[in-house]
């Protein structure tokens, strides 16, 4: 072993640098086209005001009336920041679902997460139920929580059964998502008229009614949970290894585990109680950030965060323009980009495994 | 062959059982003490507890009895204690990781509890991959490797964080002919440079004849033969297997076991 060894060391050292350099440039790209998305997103809406007024009231709020600075303020900006923060919380819960779970079709949308919380948000909404202490808009976050975390104890009770293979998870996840969506459904039967207009939002999922209270929770949710999630990125780089082998380098599998079902629920559930179930985003950005920066965790998890903001961020451009005058709910347009994606997914796995 | 290190701590297993909810799969396993640097191979019939034994020693069971390694009892310690002294490689890396063989072998190190820095995790795992021989494919992603480089990259990963007991789940299983003897050589290689003692379960007795310094035989949950190749006998092998075989030396001298066909019931 001699010098060719060391040459060698410091072409694979050197190889190694590029790949790390890449890759942080890559997050750095995505997240300028994260403010681009958000700035188009800022100047499209039902009022004729443009891109051009956007900015101006933003750089200068003295330079328009005050309806214009309402619009812009209290509107567009609360739906903006909205749709950037839950596309990159479900894109965040959807990559620790999928390697958690060990399944590349786990998301908290397709494995029903989505509809435990929307179910929770609709008990609180129709039926008033709550948990002691907790009142107003809380009653809303709380109540998507505790189903959502119901939910996904269940999803890993499931995996912890002898022989449950991947393809019974996305089948359990099925279900969970049919019966929560008919529990919704029986709730809008028997819900009062207003209760009924809420209840339509949450089931198609919208940003309509953002407002800078959620907002406010969403982004305090985000930023809380975040750090957790980078701090177990190298457990969750290992546990891709396997699960017996990451044990075997001393992790505590089931304390990791837990608490990424714990970070996946709070994520979902505030996402849910902000803007609805939306479909497919904790499913695909997680996959277009592996392509693009691989598994090693401290890139994958912002990539894909910052992925799901571009992704939902654009969808609520394309909401907005796809029929003029027209404000489709956003839930549709995901899922209508999403759900080809996903039958793509299941019909490549066959071969890449 | 280079010179066995001798110095290091014995593993001694004394009346070990362990099991999962309903069943105990090991029956009191007893095991003389295997020193720094040996190979022991255990081999046996299905269900006969051979992956159980190395799960219960790597802590992944709940285990009773003592495991001794040197002065201390493995099975008293803590499990990110335990993982310090044994590494268990399982029998298969999972393919399609979008991760680079030097980046699995980093993540080795820094996802252990009270890891390394950046720098050192990275210098560690150049200079193991150095030594083993497979630097070259480090920026290699792991669904670009043959089964054989896979096994490699696998070692690696277990055993970047120096064990001193390292267990190995069929290491051989999926392999070819070439890469069943590049691994075997690998292990044993590394098993007298390093001093870690090797506990691997093998379904081939031909290869456990070849390559171990031990061998362990085990049934229904107990250890029956412990020796060289000389303590497998056609008897045992009846027992054992219920088939009827000979065992007898090739033109190198090498004890060879060929089986004849079914005898009696196991």
């Amino acid at each position: 072993m001699g010098g060719g060894t060391v040459a060698g060391n410091s072409a694979i050292l050197a190889g190694y640098r590029a790949l790390l350099m890449k890759r942080a440039c890559l997050i750095g790209l995505l997240g300028a086209l994260c403010l681009v998305a958000m700035g188009a997103d800022l100047g499209i809406g039902a009022s004729s005001l443009g891109w051009r007024e956007a900015w101006d009231v933003i750089s200068d709020p003295s330079s328009h009336g005050p309806s214009a600075r309402l619009i812009i303020w209290s509107i567009r900006m609360p739906a903006t920041l909205t749709a950037v923060l839950v596309g990159a919380a479900l894109a965040l819960a959807g990559t620790e679902m999928q390697t958690v779970l060990n399944n590349p079709l786990a998301s908290p949308f397709t494995l029903g997460v989505s509809s435990a919380a929307a179910l929770g948000a609709a008990l609180a909404i129709v039926l008033g139920i709550g948990l002691p202490l907790v009142s107003g808009t809380w009653v809303l976050f709380s109540d998507a929580f505790l189903f959502a975390f119901a939910s996904v104890l269940m999803l890993q009770g499931l995996t912890r059964l002898q022989g449950a293979g991947s393809e019974t998870l996305v089948l359990f996840g099925i279900a969970m998502v049919f019966t929560f969506n008919a529990l919704v459904a029986l709730l809008q039967f028997v819900a009062s008229q207003e209760a009924l207009q809420q209840l339509v939002f949450w089931t198609m999922g919208s940003l309509a009614r953002a407002d800078w209270r959620k907002t406010g929770i969403m982004a305090g949710v985000f930023a809380a949970v975040f750090p957790f999630s980078l701090a177990a990125s190298w457990a969750m780089t290992a546990l891709r290894l396997g699960e017996d082998r990451a044990r075997s380098f001393g992790i505590n599998v089931a304390r990791l585990r837990f608490g990424a079902l714990l970070r996946i629920s709070l994520l979902t559930a505030t996402a849910v109680a902000c803007a609805g179930t939306i479909g497919f985003i904790g499913l695909v950005a997680p996959h277009i950030a592996r392509l693009l920066v691989g598994e090693d965790h401290r890139f994958l998890l912002p990539m894909s965060a910052l992925t799901g903001a571009v992704l939902l961020s654009v969808s609520s451009l394309v909401s907005k323009i796809l029929i003029p005058g027209v404000l489709l709910p956003i839930g549709l347009v995901t899922s209508l980009i999403g759900v080809p994606f996903f039958v793509f997914l299941i019909f490549s796995r066959g071969r890449r495994i | 062959m280079t010179e066995r290190k001798v110095n290091g701590d014995s593993l001694t297993l004394a009346g070990l059982s362990a099991g999962y909810r309903s069943r105990t799969i090991l029956q009191g396993v007893d095991i003389a003490s295997i020193e720094p640097g040996v190979v022991g191979a255990v081999i046996g019939p299905n269900g006969a507890g051979k992956t159980t034994l190395l799960r219960a020693l790597a802590g992944f069971l709940p285990a009773q009895g003592a495991a001794h390694l040197g002065e201390c009892d493995l099975l008293s310690l803590s499990h990110a204690r335990r993982s310090a002294h044994v590494a268990y490689m399982p029998q298969t890396l999972p393919a399609g990781v979008a991760l680079t063989v030097l980046e699995t072998v980093v993540a080795a190190l820094k996802a252990a509890p009270g890891g390394f820095g950046d720098a050192d995790a990275l210098a560690v795992a150049l200079d193991l991959l150095g030594r083993l021989g497979i630097a070259e494919m480090g920026m290699t992603m792991l669904n670009r490797l043959s089964g054989g480089q896979r096994q490699l990259a696998s070692f690696a990963q277990a055993v970047v964080r120096r064990p001193k007991v390292l267990l190995l789940d069929e290491p051989t299983s999926a392999l070819d002919l070439r890469h069943q003897v590049v691994v075997m050589q690998q292990i044993r290689d590394y098993a007298r440079r390093s001093g870690a003692l090797v506990l691997m379960v093998l379904h081939d007795i031909g290869l456990a004849m070849r390559w171990a310094d031990r061998i362990i035989l085990m049934s229904q949950g107990r250890v029956v033969v412990d020796g060289d190749g000389t303590a497998i006998t056609p008897e045992r092998l009846a027992d054992v297997y219920g088939v009827s075989a000979r065992v007898e030396p090739c033109s190198l001298g090498h004890p060879q076991v060929l089986v004849d066909g079914v005898a009696g019931t196991p």
